[in-house]
């Protein structure tokens, strides 16, 4: 590789590969050629570099330059003004908080509450580089254990540091080491779980994705300390990119001699392999997971035994999250101490988390823990889109819960969050405005749950289904003033007879909503009312007659025909008829069309009519 | 045509959920049907009510014959919240197909997924193994005449 002047990160993770990366780059490799400069700019395609709202996002290095938004279009004037004049283009820079144009991405107040350990590549390096992973430390931590220190070492340095599980349980990494160390079965296996189905999660992806080599060097670490010979990653067959990555680095890996017999010149030996899901969100519970990896359905098991002394195929078995696995090689480069001296009492280090929602930076964020809710979301979130206000915060997706303004001070560690009735969950964090309905939300959290059950054991299978069918009930106006404390009893009582972690977190987003949100249930079951107007049958469009001007656009927008009137008369919807898709309002061009959040007296009224005829046929 | 995937794996149990994704990808309507179950059934040695289990627990798997092109609409909150209902109904009404159907012309079949891990760009869609961000209704159409174009 010949040194060149320039060099030009393109982020090519999925995000900005959806909003159009692989285009501009391709649109900048022929530009470069037509104007013969191929030889003087370096174009790398990197991980994910964090705000994927922004996509399509690079960097230009030497000076650093952070361009956002890009699109083919731009691509002449960059080249030719920042490539060709060294001008950089300030038209697709950021903006800070005060609306200065910002150069650089450290600039950026998104990136300014960041501490990057996991994800300290991911964005900065050629993900399907072993040259370059190495060149930024890689394989350093391993390579340094293997020689001079003993398994034993290994878990202690954990210990010390405190890691606890990032796949969302926050068991300590040590003891779930300790107790694979302490079976003296001679075949040991490790994991990766790598079956992020969490809806609003892509932490893992994004590692997986970004730096492959980082997460199996932890993989290995891990195998050293615990005694496996064998690894394997399991990642959900709907992250084809990440599949092949981390092929890919084992390949790579293989090639170097860093996985084999003898690596490093120590006695270890070690391989790995890449194993596929099918799309089943049970398998990223750890014994539905192994099931899944022996070609069996996904079905969790009763632990015990644990996977530790009973796993894969019958052997002592560790599995560890990616997050987990990418954290190792910085603790032991840098020392149990200082991953340590970040986070809280007793959450250390840092956390990376899945931005999402109505936020204004969404993306992948990795934060100390302990960072309060507020300065996630305010700070390196940059507050709430629009001019809306903050309403709720969903952590921990399924198996999480909501949590509200007055929470907003609760410090991000794994015991205030449980106390509080979220929990950290994979990572995810589902930002909402004051135009959500909680109850909605919650109903489809809870769908998902019973969509992906997979069941084997009746309260999860059974239990989640009559919660569901109850909240189906509250929000099409159904609903009956016992369905709360009905609600609260099933969820108590699933919560505690589940067989799986699936089971046992499923009624949370219900439970935490009943609980901050007690009122928008109420007003859904006596008012018939969604004060935000997402549950279709709670609200209504209505014209309003003194504006609307009779232009007849709505009635020929509408897609079922349930607009009708004239010039003179104005314009009317047929209620019975309308399906609430919304189109009306979004084509009058007088903003004569409202949405009224109450159930339409018509409709009610027709409502009543047909109960009490179906009960006269009783 | 099985043989050539079989000889790629170990005649072990393990193997399986690989094997059928294989099959899957390499059949031009991609789903996976009885010979070939049967095939899987002898070649690893196992009973073929084992096979249709692990085929109808993951959703991945169709026994169904389906289109050239899978549409697969992300259905997880974030999705929704972003108004992944009118792509859908986008969908449903420039394929006129319902959910799991495959289009007259046999070249597209819509189904609706878990997540996808892309919400930082929600609404967004998979086709085949292709992630589609940023839905909008427009976009819509313009991957669909594009997708047809391809023979």
């Amino acid at each position: 590789m010949s040194l060149k002047r320039i060099d030009l990160l393109i982020c090519c993770g999925s995000g900005c590969v959806s909003a159009g990366a692989l285009k501009i780059k391709e649109k900048i490799q022929s530009v470069l050629k037509d104007k013969g400069l191929l030889n003087e700019i370096n174009i790398i395609e990197t991980g994910c570099m964090g705000p994927c709202d922004l996509g399509p996002v690079m960097i230009v290095y030497p000076e650093g330059i952070f361009y956002q938004k890009v699109t083919v279009n731009d691509v002449e004037e960059l080249v030719e003004e920042h490539f060709i004049k060294g001008r950089p283009v300030k038209r697709l820079m950021a903006q800070d908080k005060q609306e200065q144009v910002v150069s650089t991405a450290k600039e950026i107040p998104f990136y300014q509450k960041q501490v990057k350990v996991a994800l300290a590549n991911c964005g900065y390096i050629d993900p399907e580089s072993l040259d370059e992973y190495i060149a930024q430390g890689g394989y350093e931590a391993l390579g340094t254990l293997l020689t001079e220190k003993k398994p034993a070492d290994a878990i202690e340095i954990v210990s010390k540091s405190g890691l606890r599980g990032r796949g969302g349980g926050g068991f300590p990494t040590a003891t779930k080491w300790k107790l694979a160390a302490g079976n003296k079965d001679s075949q040991k296996y490790i994991i990766c779980n790598g079956d992020e189905g969490d809806p609003g999660a892509f932490m893992d992806r994004s590692l997986l994705e970004g730096d492959p080599h980082r997460v199996l060097e932890g993989m290995m670490i891990a195998a050293y300390a615990m005694g496996a010979s064998k690894g394997f990653f399991y990642i959900r067959a709907e992250y084809p990119l990440a599949i092949k990555r981390i092929k890919g680095a084992i390949e790579q890996a293989r090639e170097a001699g860093l996985l084999g017999k003898n690596i490093f010149g120590s006695k270890f030996e070690f391989d790995a392999e890449v194993r596929t899901g099918a799309g089943a969100f049970v398998c990223g519970e750890e014994t539905a997971l192994i099931h899944s990896i022996e070609g069996e359905r996904g079905h969790p098991s009763a632990k015990p035994p644990y996977p530790s002394d009973k796993g894969l195929w019958g052997k002592p078995t560790c599995v560890n999250n990616v997050e987990t696995f990418a954290n190792l090689p910085t603790i032991f480069l840098k020392g149990p101490e200082w991953f340590a001296s970040m986070g809280t009492k007793t959450s250390k280090g840092t956390k990376v988390f899945a931005l999402t929602g109505d936020v204004k930076n969404t993306g992948l964020v990795e934060v100390p823990m302990g960072i309060t809710l507020r300065e996630m979301i305010f700070e390196v979130g940059g507050g709430i889109v629009g001019d809306r206000n903050f309403k709720a915060v969903q952590l921990g997706g399924p198996s999480g819960g909501c949590l509200t303004t007055e929470h907003l001070d609760v410090p991000v560690d794994y015991e205030s969050l449980k106390e509080k009735g979220a929990m950290m969950g994979s990572g995810g964090v589902i930002v909402m405005n004051d135009s959500n309905c909680m109850v909605s939300i919650a109903k489809f959290f809870l769908e998902f749950s019973v969509e992906e059950s997979c069941g084997k054991c009746s309260p999860c299978r059974i239990g989640l289904k009559q919660m569901l069918d109850i909240m189906e009930r509250i929000t099409s106006g159904k609903g009956k003033e016992e369905d709360i404390e009905e609600l609260i009893r099933l969820g108590e009582a699933i919560k505690q007879l589940s067989l799986c972690g699936l089971g046992q977190t499923a009624p949370n987003p219900v439970l935490s909503t009943i609980k901050y949100f007690r009122n928008e249930y109420e007003a859904h079951i006596r008012d018939m009312s969604c004060s935000t107007s997402v549950c279709l049958d709670l609200m209504h469009f209505n014209i309003d007659k003194a504006k609307c001007i009779g232009c007849s656009l709505c009635a020929k927008k509408c897609p079922v025909t349930c607009i009708s009137g004239s010039k003179e008369e104005k314009f009317t919807i047929h209620q019975l008829d309308c399906i609430k898709c919304g189109t009306c309002m979004e084509v009058c061009p007088v903003k004569a069309i409202s949405k009224i959040p109450q159930m339409n007296d018509e409709v009610k009224a027709c409502r009543e009519k047909q109960r009490l005829q179906s009960e006269y046929e009783e | 045509m099985y043989q050539e995937i079989f000889s790629k794996y170990t005649p072990t149990k393990d193997n399986l959920i690989y094997i059928l994704h294989d099959i899957q990808d390499n059949d031009p309507q991609h789903y996976i049907s009885e010979e070939a179950v049967q095939a899987i059934s002898e070649y690893l040695n196992i009973p073929s009510n084992h096979i249709y289990g692990v085929i109808t627990f993951y959703s991945m798997y169709s026994t169904k014959p389906r289109g050239k092109n899978i549409i697969r609409l992300c259905e997880s909150p974030h999705c929704y919240i972003k108004g992944s209902e009118n792509i859908l109904r986008k969908l449903k009404n420039a394929l006129n197909v319902g959910i799991g159907e495959t289009t007259k012309d046999k070249l597209f079949t819509l189904e609706l997924c878990a997540c996808l891990g892309v919400c930082g760009n929600a609404p967004v869609m998979m086709i085949n193994d292709d992630v589609y961000g940023d839905l909008t209704e427009e976009k819509i159409d313009e991957i669909l005449a594009r997708l047809r174009e391809v023979k």
